[in-house]
């Protein structure tokens, strides 16, 4: 029997392929008295040489895909699986105590663990407990016959289906194997969504059930295109399936043609279509796609991918990379935006009743300010190697960006008596995704350089709707007439002082969002890279003065967000 | 058996991951290996043992090794203990 589930489609592209279940297995085991302990020995000698082996393919796939030093977490789960004093600890207790290996190796590394996290003082020590358990996982699996699963594991065309992917597990991802990957849960702008974009591995998320209906090897048909999943597909689904994929393929070699061409509509009006990135790695896709420029430089990555504090040389160095890179097209570069979900092992914030609207990104840079002028003097230092862009996130009033921008001037003035060359046309903007500052986008208007805004945190502000929070995520709604006059207020406010309005949420790439956008006047769209050509291709079928119109009735007269959809579709057809 | 001293200079203590690098050397050699700390022995081979000590900064500890290669391993620890800032 076919089941058939609706997802949301996170990232283009179809499969037919094998399902290869990454869940968690069921581990547990009941303490077994034993008369041969010499077989729990051995059983737990061949758990030891197996967990061992998949471990050092795990290390080197990690090595091969992430790099030395994220493989060199395995390092320390293989040395605590050769440790003499913790598999003698094991042995002795299977042989005292004639029990089942099982329970033997699972009451010795529980009395470690709980060791090694009663030292709450030593976040080091603390970690090793996880290691600990990790490796405990393992070998149980092992001794238990089930499988524990790794993406590094595996080596045959599959699909992989999930609950949800960490961001570790989506990075282990081999694209030589992974054909697609569907998940329960996850929106478009979900971690696992934007990374599948980016690896270009065709995804459907939050289908809610799969985890339940396909089982190891179910041949499962994915279209990431429309968000349909198929397990166990009819000859005629897969037919469909792939002849929607080939469709696909060709619609994307004729976006390819346009990498060098334009952004302009069919009556000629340009727009900038630029790219969100994270690290300088992500350079090489921009150009590829034939990005304009970059419109979100998340800086976080830089604090996020470091044991301590970013040095002013490191972020330096990253940001000079990003701006020659990029040959003199302009670079956004979004100050630190630390908070929210997004932690740092080093700084340590308190506990938030609600993280989202507590002590994040300005607000923690203009409290904890020499950080924050650490990164203000890497950036300007950079200013002279390209067309450099600042962004403050998280701005609520104009007393904050004053304050953001007298730290910045000050830093400038410092530099330059140091003798140090800064560029003289830096643009100092803000981004939109506090209401607040939506509402008062007039006053702001005259004292920042531009806007862009953030969509995703912007709706969720709006709606008062968590985004995160599955139940409420019918509120995520980028269409409703409610964002949509928002953001012609913001867009308005900035063209009247000649100033410009940019996006860099998910909605800027959106197929639906963009005809409003172009309707609004939006002057820069920010997007994943993989995004861009497929935007070009559409602006180029649209045109701005019927655009305009459709917007204006999107605004005034539509009542819900189901009807500007309705309505987009009627205009653009 | 092979003997030596060691003067723990290092801020964190036998905690981060030179207390890795350390049992990585150790567990090189054939020798039994031990670093004894305040009364108490531990296997400096096995990093679970290491860590348990909680040795921190100002400690003195002894590393002991017994086998045919304990002269090279004590070398090759106090190599270790010097390069990893540990002890000076």
């Amino acid at each position: 029997m076919t089941d058939i589930l609706k997802g949301i489609a996170a990232s283009d592209g179809v499969a037919v392929a094998k399902a290869y279940l990454l869940v968690q297995p069921d581990l547990t085991f009941s303490k077994v008295d034993v008369e041969d302990v010499e077989h729990e020995i051995s059983r737990l000698q061949g758990a030891l040489a197996k967990a061992t082996e998949e471990l050092q393919v795990i290390r080197n796939k990690a090595a091969e895909n992430l790099g030395e030093e994220e493989a060199q977490v395995f390092d320390a789960h293989l040395m605590v699986l050769s440790d003499p004093e913790l598999i003698g600890a094991i042995e002795g207790n299977i042989k005292d105590n004639k029990v089942n290996a099982e329970s033997g190796l699972k009451e010795v590394t529980d009395m470690f663990i709980g060791m090694f996290e009663a030292m709450e003082d030593n976040p080091y020590m603390q970690e090793r407990a996880a290691d600990i358990k990790d490796v405990t996982k393992r070998v149980l699996s092992h001794l238990l016959g089930v499988k524990l699963p790794n993406p590094s594991l595996i080596n045959e065309e599959v699909v992989v289906v999930a609950h949800d992917l960490t961001p570790s597990d989506t990075a282990q991802l081999d694209r030589r194997y992974v054909k697609a990957f569907v998940t329960d849960i996850g929106g478009r702008t979900s971690h696992s969504a934007i990374m599948a974009r980016s690896l270009e591995i065709p995804a459907v998320v939050g289908t809610k059930e799969i985890t339940a209906k396909a089982a190891e090897g179910d041949i499962i048909a994915v279209n990431g295109i429309e968000g349909d999943v198929f397990v166990h597909p009819t000859e005629e689904q897969i037919a469909d399936t792939k002849r929607q994929g080939q469709e696909f393929a060709d619609l994307k070699a004729e976006w390819d043609k346009l990498k060098d061409a334009p952004s302009v509509t069919k009556d000629g009006k340009h727009f900038e279509l630029v790219a969100n990135i994270g690290t300088p790695k992500d350079l090489e896709g921009v150009r590829n796609n034939g990005g304009e420029g970059i419109g979100l430089y998340r800086t976080e990555f830089l604090y996020m991918d470091s044991p301590d504090f970013p040095t002013e040389e490191a972020q330096f160095e990253a940001y000079k990379a990003v701006l020659e890179g990029m040959s003199g097209k302009p670079v956004v570069v979004r100050t630190m935006d630390i908070g929210g979900d997004k932690e740092l092992p080093y700084l340590p914030l308190p506990e938030e009743m609600n993280p989202f609207l507590g002590y994040r990104a300005i607000r923690v840079c203009l409290d904890q300010d020499a950080m924050f002028r650490t990164q203000l003097r890497a950036l300007l230092r950079s200013s002279v190697y390209g067309s450099l862009r600042i962004m403050f996130p998280m701005i609520a009033t104009l007393q904050e960006f004053r304050e953001a921008k007298a730290m910045l001037e000050e830093e400038k003035a410092k530099l330059v008596k140091e003798g140090v060359k800064v560029a003289d046309d830096i643009q100092v903007g803000i981004m939109i995704e506090i209401p607040a500052a939506a509402v008062l986008a007039d006053q702001f208007a005259k004292e920042v350089d531009f806007f862009s805004v953030g969509t995703n945190d912007l709706i969720q502000y709006t709606m008062a709707a968590d985004r995160m929070n599955e139940r409420v995520s019918y509120l995520y709604q980028p269409y409703n007439p409610s964002i949509l006059r928002l953001l012609k207020h913001v867009i308005d406010s900035a063209h009247k002082e000649g100033k410009w309005a940019g996006m860099c949420g998910e909605m800027a790439g959106d197929q639906i969002a963009v005809p409003l956008l172009v309707g609004l006047g939006l002057d820069e769209f920010s997007m994943s890279a993989t995004s861009i050509l497929k935007t070009r291709s559409l602006m180029k079928r649209l045109d701005s003065e019927k655009m305009a119109e459709l917007s204006q009735k999107a605004l005034y007269e539509c009542t819900t967000a189901d009807e500007v959809v309705a309505l987009v579709k009627e205009y653009t057809k | 058996m092979e003997k030596k001293d060691f003067h723990i200079v290092a801020e964190t203590g036998i905690h981060a991951r030179p207390a890795t690098l350390l049992v990585q050397t150790a567990s090189k050699f054939n020798s039994d290996i031990n670093l004894e700390y305040k009364g108490k022995s531990v296997n400096l081979k096995s990093i679970m043992g290491v860590m348990s000590l909680g040795v921190g900064q100002g400690a003195d500890v002894v590393i002991s090794a017994e086998g045919a290669d304990e002269k090279d391993a004590i070398e090759a620890i106090a190599e270790t203990m010097t390069k990893e800032g540990l002890s000076e």
